[in-house]
């Protein structure tokens, strides 16, 4: 293969790397195949049938534009847009509260650390569906934790339901979700945390740094590649947001809880427009694709500045 | 001098208490749902009504929760085995199909190599929810519909970036040398690989398991969508069934046995390798 190829033979030359060509194009044949199969031609597909009427029986219809016509001036699909925009500024924020205080705590080896790294960090590995479920009895009113224990406390006077009201219900998701998610976003900030050189911190402990001078003006901008990949794995996440809503509220009180991804869900397989949810798929995919492009910026302007 | 030692030595005194004041209220708050949970599900069915105050079975442990669970759609015992069967389909399916990829992608010159890999990877910007409904349709074009060898082909699919990804980067890790002393005594291809670089390539192969085993077990939208009739139902579909619950009423019990039967397996498979889930989690937020 890395023979040089000699003048007198070179036949033989190219039939060996036409072989060992196609041997690596036969070890990677499976895995494209699969991407292909079930990525890109149903994306092409997506793409295709949001320009037609696209019934689950009987024949599809062209009507080009007519779909994204529709999007434009359905109340309900803005109402979920601007749901979920909500959602993510909220949780991503509540996430970052909890997580960067995380961060530090675990950061200095000290004894039972990786314990207590170990522990935070448990709710990750299960399923976001798990996690709805659980925490969909702890907030029921009358068989769960959070209500009757409140109650025993004397912090309300009588038993709250929790998930009647769209506030209360939205902070009990949000507070679902941080504890679900928390321990990841601590992890990936503890990488960059631990990338700082000591010297540095000492460094500016030294000249007189106060703690929060030291975070502001040192350690924020020498972690401003894993804040920008933290920040961008929340965001994404949120934008996808199905599992809880769909199992704790079920789109919630006022149907106020209706996530884009659930509305899509709605449209495709509960009303059965599979042309105008494969209409609201492009937007949606449109959105994350702007966000990874976004996220490839960042990262590139922290490397520029690092 | 003495005082001066005595006050340093309670001031770090009180620090560690601080410290693991802090730690243990931590662990407690992310620890505790998980607790109240397991416990609770073994109460009995006069108990299980109430809030769990205290959580555990007063009047003995009972295992009328998961009698309840077992009620629903086809019997707890085949949804999980459902499951199962999905989760460690994918796993298999993901290592070798990765495995595979990762090896040629590392070792072998083809034309297009690096725009092939970069559309592997790329598929990670899509999010898979936006392109269900003509999964749905191919599913069905193939005689795939309402199957759990389909819904395992959409789980491997989308493992294939980061698990190509781990596989390309620890075939790459595998010093050159090793290959060519091996092909001197004769091995070639396939069995030079299983026989020489596999083994060698194992961590990798262990983060790779470990990421497609709780996806896919996890995973909860797509089966939603994939599957429709019951018995093929995964745990977390069968669960809408007992979250709905009948006639107006949800036995909370029901609910309890199930996320205890959901979640032990994720938490059991995470603390036995934790060190190949870190490694893939490092891996994937350094790039």
């Amino acid at each position: 293969m890395t023979m040089p190829p000699v003048a007198s033979r070179p036949p033989r030359a190219r039939r060996r790397r036409n072989k060992s060509s196609l041997a690596g194009l036969i070890y990677i044949a499976p895995a494209m195949a699969l991407v292909t199969v079930f990525f890109v031609i149903p994306v092409l597909f997506t793409l295709w049938m949001s320009l037609h009427r696209w019934p689950l029986l009987g024949a599809p219809r062209w009507i080009g534009l007519g779909n994204y016509a529709r999007m434009l001036t359905d109340a309900r699909f803005f109402t979920a847009l601007s749901f979920t925009a909500h959602y993510t500024v909220v949780v991503t924020i509540a996430i970052f509260a909890v997580a960067f205080p995380l961060a530090f705590f675990v950061e200095k080896q000290k004894p039972f650390i990786s314990a207590y790294r170990t522990v935070i960090f448990l709710p990750v590995v299960v399923g976001l569906a798990s996690a709805s479920l659980l925490w969909v009895w702890l907030a029921n009113v009358d068989s769960g934790l959070f209500a009757p224990l409140f109650q025993a406390l004397g912090l309300t006077a009588g038993r709250v339901n929790l998930l009647a009201t769209f506030d209360i219900a939205f902070l009990t998701i949000i507070i679902m979700v941080v504890w679900k998610i928390a321990g990841f976003t601590m992890i990936i900030l503890l990488t960059g945390l631990q990338a700082i050189p000591a010297e540095l911190t000492e460094a500016a402990r030294i000249d007189g740094a106060r703690r929060w001078q030291r975070f502001r003006h040192l350690t924020l901008p020498l972690m401003r590649r894993t804040l920008a990949l933290a920040l961008i794995l929340s965001i994404t996440g949120s934008i996808l947001a199905f599992d809880q809503f769909y199992i704790m509220t079920s789109g919630g009180p006022q149907n106020r809880m209706i996530s884009v991804v659930y509305y899509i869900f709605n449209q495709s397989f509960v009303s059965f427009n599979l042309g105008y949810g494969a209409a609201l798929s492009i937007a949606l995919l449109a959105i994350l694709v702007a966000i990874s492009v976004a996220q490839l910026w960042l990262l590139k302007v922290g490397e520029d500045r690092p | 001098m003495t005082t001066r030692r005595e006050i340093r030595a309670r001031k770090t005194f009180w620090n560690r208490i601080a410290y693991h004041g802090v730690g243990i209220g931590t662990a407690f708050f992310f620890l505790a749902p998980f607790l109240v949970g397991f416990l609770a599900s073994f109460r009995s069915n006069s108990e299980n009504r109430q809030p769990p105050l205290p959580p555990w079975p007063t009047s003995g442990i009972s295992i009328d929760a998961y009698r309840a669970l077992d009620g629903f759609g086809s019997g707890v015992w085949q949804h999980t085995v459902n499951s199962l069967i999905v989760s460690l389909g994918t796993v298999v399916l993901t290592v070798v199909v990765s495995v595979l990829a990762g090896y040629g992608f590392s070792r072998y010159r083809f034309p297009l190599k690096n725009a092939l890999f970069v559309l592997i990877i790329a598929t990670l910007m899509i999010p898979f929810q936006s392109i269900l409904t003509p999964l749905f349709i191919i599913l069905a074009k193939l005689g795939l519909n309402n199957s759990l060898f389909g819904l395992m082909l959409i789980y491997v699919t989308l493992q294939l970036p980061f698990s190509v990804f781990m596989m390309r980067n620890a075939f790459d890790a595998v010093p050159k040398e090793i290959e060519e002393a091996a092909r001197i005594d004769g091995a070639r291809d396939l069995r030079l690989l299983v026989r020489v670089l596999i083994p060698l390539v194992m961590p990798g192969v262990a983060t790779v398991s470990i990421f497609a085993f709780l996806n896919a077990w996890n995973e909860f939208l797509a089966a939603l969508v994939l599957l429709s009739s019951n018995e093929n139902y995964t745990l977390p579909v069968l669960m809408t069934a007992v979250r709905a619950g009948r006639l107006g009423a949800i036995n909370w019990g029901a609910v309890q046995a199930g996320v205890t039967v959901m979640v032990v397996p994720c938490l059991f498979v995470f603390l036995l390798l934790q060190r190949y889930y870190m490694r893939g989690l490092m891996a994937g937020a350094v790039k």
